[in-house]
């Protein structure tokens, strides 16, 4: 079972207590009615598919309910950060520079 | 083996622990962030918890508040106190935005005590029961169902449940009585 920390509740707790929620950092257009199809096709379904360090959404759905981002890496399972949603996101180098 | 959910009361007992129906309380779930707070614990009698988890009381002792989420608590307190608790946050909405539900029907609490209620809890709680220390609660998980927890001592925790997962949880948590009282003799 994965080990997630939350940011809200500062407690590093089971995977059953969230969810996840997709790709991270997908931001909704300012101004919908001007987007081309080209364009809400890449914002509704274009995902990045990533091997290797991935920023995704997850949710304490069974805790304080707050959605937060994290850097997994989807070839190893393992958590490089989380961070609260509207946070930047951290770059990679920082990330892989601490864990190792 | 369903337990009679109908009345408050022991709900199943054994050497290892001991499970009952608390007395119906008023239930009051309580949103608000920024500036709100600080006027609504005035309001309420009580500093609202900064870190979730912990809790904080009335002086009478007839409320008490758990923080469940950055900007969420719940509160618990004797049916008398309720029309209050309203009236003083209704009171405030105007100037501090905030959200005050009477969630009273929606929920009931489970008690379990004995000298292996925390054991009795890992059997359906993924989280370690030693992580929510005396005095505090948490929200999470048990079977499959979002519970709010509060540890009062040791050895004695309130399972706040929604009406409709209480028969399953209830009959869990007694079969597990009976178990780990089984496994000790």
């Amino acid at each position: 079972m994965l080990l997630i920390h939350c940011p809200y509740c500062d407690e590093t707790l089971p995977e059953l207590e969230f969810a996840h929620a997709g790709e991270a950092h997908v931001a909704r257009p300012e101004n919908p009615s001007a987007q081309s199809d080209a364009e809400w096709e890449e914002f509704l379904f274009i995902r990045r598919n990533v091997k290797g360090p991935h920023y995704e959404r997850w949710r304490h759905t069974h805790g304080c309910g707050r959605f937060f981002n994290a850097v997994r890496d989807t070839v190893s399972d393992r958590f490089l950060a989380t961070y609260p949603a509207g946070a930047p996101r951290p770059s990679l180098a920082s990330l892989t520079g601490e864990s190792e | 083996m369903t337990p009679d959910l109908s009345a408050p009361g022991p709900l199943a007992e054994s050497a290892a622990a001991k499970l009952s129906l608390a007395v119906p309380c008023a239930r009051l779930s309580l949103r608000a962030r920024g500036a709100a707070v600080a006027p609504l614990s005035a309001a309420l009698g009580l500093t609202l918890p900064e870190r979730i988890g912990t809790r904080a009381s009335t002086a009478a002792g007839d409320t008490e508040a758990l923080r469940l989420g950055p900007d969420e608590w719940v509160l618990h307190a004797t049916p008398a106190a309720l029309p209050g608790l309203l009236a003083a946050c209704a009171a405030l909405s105007p100037e501090h935005p905030h959200s005050a539900v009477d969630i009273s029907g929606r929920e009931l609490t489970l008690v379990l005590e004995g000298p292996r209620a925390a054991e009795l809890l890992t059997l359906g709680m993924p989280r370690d029961p030693d992580s929510i220390a005396p005095g505090e609660g948490r929200r999470t998980l048990f079977d499959g169902v979002s519970v709010v927890l509060w540890r009062e001592a040791d050895t004695r925790f309130r399972m706040d449940i929604w009406h409709s997962f209480a028969p399953h949880l209830a009959s869990l948590l007694a079969t597990g009585c009976a178990e780990l009282a089984a496994e000790t003799a």
